[in-house]
């Protein structure tokens, strides 16, 4: 008795299962998606798998080049939220084609693109990259000499908040991001603890509400950035970087090198001879044009919009990049 | 662990941990344990603290991180020629990818064309509609199409598609291994022994550790991704179809037995038709394990609303965040009502309500409905409004600015007293708490915790225990788990709090219950992603941000606990009682909580592990310690072998958490028949009956 009510139930749920697939099978020739995909003229771009990092600069970057390569050369753009480090690993698997910001990362170039042979190297960006501490400018105003690190301890305990533990607080960002704070503040021998806030939306809050408050803060930051042109905060020197310092990371006690921000692509893509790759390639700007169009996405433009505003206001250098 | 709960009586006042019983009956051994694992706390941490702390920098590694770290590149360099690669781990992948593909390409998106879905938003609605119907009724098939139009309303529809389509691979691939493998565990005992520490590890584990070691070997991506859910929604599906089996009583079996079946007539004719309806309930645990661990899966190129959600929580705009944390709540609503509709169907019949429709009615209505979806599957895939959600009509945007100007308006206006409240708890109840524990010799903590593991346990306990502590000082980890343990135990202290208050209200009053318990059975199923986003809002990113979600998370679990406990209590002892003129707090407080107590400890045990997994998730949102770790280790390679190890410590301390929770709840009386463990976001069984 049992039985023939599954049975019932299983039956027509069975036959429609098979009715779909029969459906799906007999009607397919008709589908939108497949006229699309027959009218292929100007699709011969294919898909570009673009990953997309958390901060606004990357977003400008990965906009702009988003929007060149669906509105100029056809091509479907599909944009993926990954952490930076976590996207060279879409190389191997064919998740990721394209990372159109990457700073240094010597490690995973030489695991991704030396010895796995999974991406190429594509060209630096045109922008110049820094990392480093920074105060808001009052701070700095009030108190000069905490722009040299050596008298960091001296203002630690005006440094300290609920989070650090009875030390000065440094305010990290998104744990991904790349960072030498701990072994710094350790091989220094700062009296601070490394706090993380997670993000870099919530350090830009925290440096805009220290300036507005008059509140104490020291935190990590970089450029290029949109934020500095709203709020120009002070750079900390750290002891000078020369070549080497930082080969052991868990021995560094040296300010951030200067980067030559790059692009990095999947072999298969450059090997593709996909239009889209050979953009990949061209793409360069500097840093003023990445803070424009970040600036715009951050005023509430969509990143699409303002990239499209750019693009618009630049015609020969992005004609440039499509030669 | 109860000692700590002593300790934190005195200062906070909760609910009495579950060992005052004894202390009237006979000050006994236990009491004498307790006391003196309190007092050697007390004096080690007075004379002691500071030394033998083991704390370790966040960017210092032990040798054994180094030794795991060289596993990262290992995986690197031999995926493609190691035979375990190329002959399981890959074809695994490419098997589990062709799976997901195939299911987002119906109903998400393409690859090719337009990217348009095989099966456009109209279709989809339609036949998951009639799905709905077909395996529930009516009321859940109209709740799935007006959900699922909700999120095309949203804006989210094919975000939405993605995470539906993930996670339908997903359940469908769990029940492939869960369904066997409880089969298994159900008819041999001795399989049940071997799987059941496994299931229990894996349960433990909060979700977010899967995703680093899973990412490397099988890359990220939709594969990763399945596989991740898979291993944490099998469990469940393993647990109650074993529990099924096993509940067929033994006359029946024995009468079966008498006709002269066979083991696998037995097996096909009587088991499994009987234990139909648990694995079902399975399934649907199953199914909001998955979904959970589906969001989660955007950390490694999950596409779906998870995405969404991590891109928000990234760019703290709480207004996208919250929208799509709605499609998830909705999502997570209708997978429960449809699976749970389901298994009410699957009653034997002779229980179930008598539907209004004849059943013969019901099949002629069900195959017109099915050609009225075909109609429209065919429609969505020639028109282009069937298609593709129409952008006009799309509401996202005002709920996004909507939610964003009253975060926004919040944040100016009630900053002083969030931050004042945030700062106040922070400085008077966190720090304190975790200097306690953070400072305390780690001998000492090993010598308060084997006192305590012996007084609730004996000696099996004792052992356990100190072998949890031993290989988390191994790990080299002993700070920050002594750090997440402190964020834990304060949220759950809160957990208790509340579960005490709302529980005795709930389990006194059948009109609140009849008004709480949907919201909390709502708030269960939740994944625990979710909650970060409103008080991400309001607290900024903290550790107390976390330990606040962490609260919300664990609460109804240990409220609906708690109420069940206080109903249990037989309403003859109370009519006495208030017969003998107690006034209510009399009542409540000398009958109704000693009688639950053992309630009480096992709401203390899930609170403990649910507000663990959520301390870890936490870390996204500033939370430290070893939920730190992992995402550290997750993120930048040179922490992975911490963060695995972190992962490993995370583990180590939710088996000894739960082990002294469970034995303190059932060391009185006798050890009760343990049903099986809810996982985070299971639904209770309670709920059913």
């Amino acid at each position: 008795m049992r039985k023939t009510s599954v049975i019932r139930r299983v039956v027509p749920a069975l036959a429609g299962a098979a009715a779909t697939a029969l459906l799906l099978a007999g009607c397919g020739g008709s589908s939108l998606n497949q006229t699309a995909a027959a009218d292929g003229s100007k699709a011969s771009c294919g898909t570009v798998n673009v990953a997309l990092n958390a901060w606004v600069g990357y977003t400008a970057n990965a906009a702009v080049y988003s929007y060149v390569a669906k509105d100029k050369l056809g091509c479907t753009v599909v944009q993926k939220d990954l952490n930076e480090q976590i996207a060279w690993q879409g190389f191997g698997s064919g998740e990721v084609d394209v990372i159109i910001e990457n700073w240094g990362h010597a490690d995973l170039a030489k695991q991704y693109i030396t010895d796995q042979a999974v991406a190429v190297d594509a060209g630096p960006t045109g922008n110049k990259g820094r990392i480093g501490w920074y105060v808001p400018p009052w701070l700095a105003k009030a108190h000069p000499d905490i722009l040299d690190s050596k008298n960091l301890n001296k203002y630690a305990s005006l440094l300290k908040t609920s989070e650090s533990g009875g030390k000065g607080q440094l305010l990290d960002g998104d744990p991904a991001f790349v960072t030498n704070d701990e072994a710094l503040v350790k091989n220094l021998n700062l009296d601070y603890k490394v706090v993380y806030s997670g993000s870099e939306a919530s350090l830009i809050q925290s440096f805009r509400a220290a300036e507005k408050n008059k509140t104490p803060l020291l935190g990590y930051f970089y450029e290029p950035q949109w934020f500095l042109s709203e709020v120009p905060l002070a750079k900390v020197n750290l002891p000078k970087w020369t070549k080497g310092c930082d080969a052991d990371a868990e021995k560094i006690a040296c300010d951030y090198p200067d980067y030559t921000l790059n692009k990095i692509i999947s072999k298969k893509f450059a090997d593709s001879g996909s239009p889209a790759a050979k953009l990949a390639k061209a793409f360069s700007w500097t840093n003023a044009d990445q803070d424009s169009v970040a600036t715009d996405i951050q005023n509430g433009m969509k990143p699409e919009a303002a990239a499209k505003k750019w693009v618009d206001a630049h015609p020969e250098q992005v004609a440039a990049w499509l030669k | 662990m109860s000692a700590t709960l002593t300790e934190a009586k005195e200062t906070v006042r909760t609910e009495p941990s579950p060992n005052p019983e004894p202390r009237r009956r006979r000050p006994s051994r236990r009491v004498v344990l307790l006391g003196s694992a309190a007092l050697t706390w007390l004096l080690g941490f007075l004379f002691l603290h500071g030394t033998a702390t083991l704390a370790l920098p966040t960017s210092e590694l032990t040798d054994l991180h180094r030794t795991l770290n060289h596993f990262n590149s290992w995986v690197a360099s031999n995926r493609t020629d190691n035979p375990v690669f190329l002959y399981l781990l890959s074809p695994l992948r490419t098997g589990v990818d062709a799976v997901a593909n195939a299911f987002t390409t119906i109903f998400a998106a393409s690859t090719t064309g337009l990217r348009l879905p095989e099966i456009g938003w109209l279709g989809t609605v339609a036949l998951l509609g009639w799905i709905a119907w077909a395996v529930g009724n009516a009321r859940v098939a109209l709740l799935t199409v007006a959900v699922f139009v909700f999120f095309g309303l949203q804006g989210l529809f094919v975000e939405a598609a993605y995470t539906f389509a993930l996670v339908l691979t997903a359940v469908l691939l769990s029940l492939c291994v869960g369904i066997p493998l409880g089969v298994l565990a159900g008819v041999s005992s001795r399989f049940q022994k071997a799987v059941t520490p496994v299931l229990d590890f894996m349960q433990i584990l909060p979700s977010f550790v899967y995703l680093a070691p899973l990412a490397l070997v099988f890359l990220i991506g939709p594969a990763s991704a399945v596989i991740a859910t898979v291993i944490y929604a099998a469990p469940p599906i393993i647990r109650l179809t074993a529990h099924g089996i096993r509940g067929i009583p033994e006359n029946t079996r024995e009468a079966s037995d008498s006709l002269g079946t066979t083991g696998l007539q037995r097996l096909f004719t009587l088991q499994i038709p009987m234990a139909k309806r648990t694995i079902v309930m399975g399934i649907n645990q199953g199914t909001m394990a998955a979904l959970s661990m589906v969001t989660i899966a955007a950390l490694i190129a999950a596409p779906g609303l998870g995405q969404v959600v991590v891109r928000a929580l990234q760019s703290l705009d709480v207004g996208t965040a919250v929208n799509a944390g709605l499609s998830i709540v909705l999502m997570a609503i209708v997978l429960d009502r449809v699976t749970t509709a389901a298994s009410e169907r699957a009653k034997p019949k002779t229980q179930r309500r008598q539907s209004k429709l004849p059943r013969r009615l019901r099949t002629i209505l069900l195959a017109a409905g099915f050609a009225i979806v075909l109609v429209l599957i065919q429609l969505s895939r020639t028109v282009l409004w069937a298609a593709q959600f129409p952008q006009e009509v799309n509401f996202g945007p005002d709920i996004v600015n909507g939610v964003a100007g009253a975060s926004d308006w919040l944040q100016t206006h009630l900053s002083l007293l969030t931050e004042t409240f945030r700062e106040g708890m922070t400085v008077s109840l966190l720090n304190p708490f975790q200097t306690v524990l953070t400072d305390t010799p780690f001998f000492i903590i090993f010598a308060v915790l084997a006192l305590a593991a012996y007084a609730f346990g004996g000696w099996k306990l004792t052992a356990l225990v100190l072998g949890c502590l031993a290989a988390i000082v191994y790990l080299g980890l002993w700070g920050d788990a002594m750090a997440t343990l402190a964020s834990t135990l304060v949220a759950t202290v809160i957990v208790m709090l509340l579960g005490v208050v709302f529980g005795v209200a709930m389990g006194r009053s059948k009109r609140l219950d009849n008004f709480l318990r949907p919201i909390l059975d709502a708030g269960q199923t939740l994944p625990s992603f979710v909650y970060l986003v409103p008080f991400l809002g309001l607290f900024g990113a903290t550790r107390f941000t976390a330990i606040v979600a962490g609260v919300i998370y664990a609460a109804p679990a240990a409220i609906k606990i708690m109420a069940d406990g206080i109903t249990g209590v037989s309403p003859t002892v109370v009519e006495a009682a208030v017969s003998s003129g107690s006034t209510p707090w009399q009542v409540i407080t000398k009958v109704q909580l000693p009688m639950a107590r053992k309630s009480l400890g096992l709401a203390a045990n899930q609170g403990l592990i649910y507000v663990l997994a959520m301390v870890v998730v936490g870390a996204l949102v500033g939370a430290g310690g070893l939920g730190y770790d992992v995402v550290g280790g997750f993120v930048q390679s040179s922490l992975f072998g911490k963060g695995l190890a972190a992962g490993l410590a995370i583990v180590f301390l939710g088996i000894l958490l739960d082990r002294i929770t469970q034995a303190a709840a059932f060391a009185a009386p006798a050890r009760s028949h343990r049903t099986a463990k809810p996982t985070p976001n299971s639904v209770p069984t309670t709920k059913e009956a």
